[in-house]
């Protein structure tokens, strides 16, 4: 078992929120409080501000270990304290108790291009970026060639990045960063900038980076990004970590506090129907699906009062602004329920994809052309947001449309001058 | 490997060696203050030789045409800029060291570094125009045939204690603009009445001497009268109680300016 090389202890930053604004503010009110309490005041400059009252604290009790080689994935709402988490583990803040040890070179990319100045030039932004991230000038100036082949701004090094344009910028900045190489990297959402082809590249980047052993600790809202590229992940919740563990159980987790509770009438006296068979109980068999696997939903169902003979059975997924996206009758499929006492069964679909979200299920019971049972929200289903698609990353190429499709494109190229057509398929799997 | 422990209140041992691994970001920040200095500016770096020049001729009219201060044998442009020269210093390097933390503000919240870096840095552009003053004073003092004196040798020293008391004030106002963005407004009537409180357009002989060592305790008294005395030499004595005060008070300036900066630094990034 190798040691770590990141161990945090009982970690907990303390934010003073009122921080001697509350009355007047600056300059004139500290003036005024060391006038009428000097005492106190010389004890605040002496460090000890006792200012207990309105305290914030962004962490507590954090504690974790990272061994040398993972890449760790952290994830939680926001103002969960993953920022604050980053600030303390890049020094940038001091944390208020507990204890960090890390064992190797940090750089933390917080920001890209932070330090950019607008009226330098590509080439001079790249060795000032560098040096701002911790590179040495003969680092910088050895590795110089490959961040511009990376950036691809070749033509434009020698203006002034304020006449780029913002992808070029973008990219110019997150090629200096990329070229580091420190033996532990923090990096905060990030990839949340430039056109897809460009975050595939970095994604691919930072895959690289990775691979190449150093340990990386990951923030970032895209589920998708995070579930590709770490293997385990921590999810913070309310300054402390909530769950630490694979990449999958943490984002099922994330995701979980909005499953639950039935929207519809739980109680089945209020229910619409007849009232002579009722669902007793529907539960998806996961807490959270992939938006293209086959998702199934167990349910029961008993007699209450008569017999009504032959029974069809029909499902409804909706979406969260109430539209029915499929209505999945038994009969379609010619599956009939025989009269019973108690019958139970599953319920499964695997098309349309679902986009990521929270889908609410009605269940409906039918005999002789009379409604027996309406469940209105028997269950919800959750679906993860990472995107059944191997290459989408931005939300550009997602945010039109209800669902997701399984789709192909075919295409053949033909050139005038009769060159040979080229076939080529590309698939969304 | 390396090891490193972040821990609160940690009085960090690795501090100095930090600030000497991140030279090369003070060489850096330097190089882009100098850089962008004169961008999308007509003269460009004939700023630096335009404003002392017309500061000069502007001190000379008022105080030596005027005011008829005395100025012995020396010609009066010659005495008022060997007196400009280190308070142009001081109070450039003031103003933008006393700014340079929270003109920098986006560097402090998002990439660690010893911050003294950032102060420090800033105060190379005021030595750049420094040294192109001395370029323009030694051309003035070519013009009316002044030999510079003897004394000469120790204006060095002389310098180093502008910077130092430079860099103390710069310090202190760079770490108090953190939290208190009134000092933006108290800083230009530093360097305001500063101009007229120092013996920038007169000679500090005309001062009576039974106020001298009270005047002396503006540390850059002492500073400008011992440009003066390293420069012109003849009649300019050093007046060695002032000369003291003002080694002093740049020391204190100096230590507090530091012991201040690094206690607050570590919440920069919380306040900024």
């Amino acid at each position: 078992m190798p040691s770590p090389i990141i161990t945090v202890e009982n970690l907990g930053k303390r934010y003073l929120i009122s921080h001697q604004r509350k009355k007047g503010d600056g300059l004139r009110h500290t003036i005024e409080e060391a006038v009428r309490n000097p005492l106190s005041f010389l004890r605040q400059i002496g460090g000890r501000r006792n200012l207990e009252n309105d305290v914030v604290w962004a962490l507590k009790a954090v504690s974790f270990t990272v061994t040398e080689g993972e890449i760790v994935g952290i994830i939680g709402r926001n103002g969960a304290g993953k920022s604050t988490l980053l600030k303390v583990l890049s020094r940038i803040t001091r944390p208020t108790e507990g204890r960090v040890r890390l064992r190797g070179r940090v750089a933390s990319l917080l920001e890209v291009g932070t330090g950019f100045h607008q009226e330098l030039t590509g080439r001079e932004n790249i060795f000032l970026n560098g040096a701002i991230l911790g590179m040495t000038r003969a680092e910088i100036r050895r590795k110089f060639d490959e961040i511009v082949a990376f950036s691809e701004v070749e033509k434009f090094l020698d203006t002034p990045v304020k006449r780029y344009s913002s992808g070029m910028y973008v990219r110019l900045a997150f090629a200096v960063a990329a070229h580091l190489e420190p033996e532990i990297l923090i990096v905060d959402e990030v990839l949340a900038v430039g056109d897809a082809a460009f975050q595939k590249k970095c994604l691919g980047k930072m895959r690289d980076v990775a691979t190449g052993g150093r340990t990386v600790l990951f923030v970032s809202h895209n589920m998708q990004a995070v579930s590709v590229l770490c293997s385990r992940a921590l999810l913070i919740e309310g300054g402390t970590v909530a769950h630490d563990g694979g990449i999958q159980d943490t984002i099922d987790l994330y995701m979980a506090p909005e499953k639950g509770s039935a929207v519809g009438a739980a109680d089945p006296e209020k229910r619409l129907g007849s009232g002579d068979y009722r669902y007793t109980a529907a539960q998806p068999e996961k807490d959270c699906f992939e938006g293209s696997e086959e998702k199934s939903v167990a349910f029961e169902l008993r007699r209450r009062k008569q017999r009504v003979g032959k029974m069809w059975l029909s499902a409804h997924v909706v979406d969260a602004d109430g539209l029915v996206l499929a209505q999945c009758d038994s009969r379609l499929i010619g599956t009939m329920a025989d009269d019973c006492e108690r019958l139970t069964g599953r319920f499964r679909f695997s098309t349309p994809w679902l986009k990521p979200g929270r889908y609410r299920m009605d269940l409906v019971i039918c005999a002789n052309g009379i409604l027996v049972d309406l469940w209105e929200g028997a269950c919800s289903i959750i679906i993860s947001p990472v995107l059944p698609y191997p290459y989408s990353l931005s939300e550009d190429g997602t945010k039109l449309g209800r669902v997701f499709s399984d789709f192909r494109w075919d295409l053949e190229t033909q050139d005038d001058n009769g060159g040979v057509a080229v076939a080529r398929t590309l698939e969304s799997r | 490997m390396t090891e490193l422990i972040i821990e609160p209140g940690r009085a960090e041992r690795q501090y100095w060696r930090d600030l000497w691994k991140y030279r090369e970001l003070f060489y850096f920040l330097a190089w882009r203050d100098l850089l962008v200095r004169y961008k999308q500016t007509v003269v460009g770096v004939a700023w630096s030789v335009i404003r002392p020049f017309l500061t000069m001729v502007v001190l000379t009219i008022v105080f030596g045409k005027l005011g008829k201060m005395p100025a012995g044998a020396v010609p009066y442009p010659i005495l008022v800029f060997c007196g400009m020269l280190p308070w142009q210093f001081f109070s450039t390097a003031l103003a933008e060291s006393g700014s340079s933390l929270v003109s920098n503000s986006n560097l402090i919240s998002k990439v660690y570094f010893p911050r003294l870096v950032v102060p420090a840095s800033s105060i190379i552009t005021s030595f750049v125009d420094f040294l192109i003053s001395t370029i323009l004073l030694t051309a003035l003092m070519g013009w009316y045939r002044w030999l510079p004196s003897a004394n000469s040798v120790f204006l060095p020293a002389f310098v180093a204690l502008t910077l130092a008391a430079s860099l103390g004030a710069g310090l202190w106002v760079a770490a108090l603009m953190v939290e208190y963005r009134d000092f933006k407004f108290i800083v230009p009537f530093i360097t305001q009445f500063g101009l007229y409180l120092s013996p920038v357009g007169f000679d500090s002989s005309v001062v009576p001497e039974r106020w001298r060592l009270l005047y002396s305790l503006n540390p850059m008294v002492g500073i400008i009268d011992g440009f003066r005395w390293a420069i012109l030499g003849g009649q300019h004595r050093l007046f060695l109680p002032g000369l003291l005060a003002s080694v002093l008070g740049v020391a204190l300036l100096l230590f507090s300016g530091v012991w201040y900066f690094r206690k607050t630094e570590q919440s920069f990034a919380d306040v900024i």
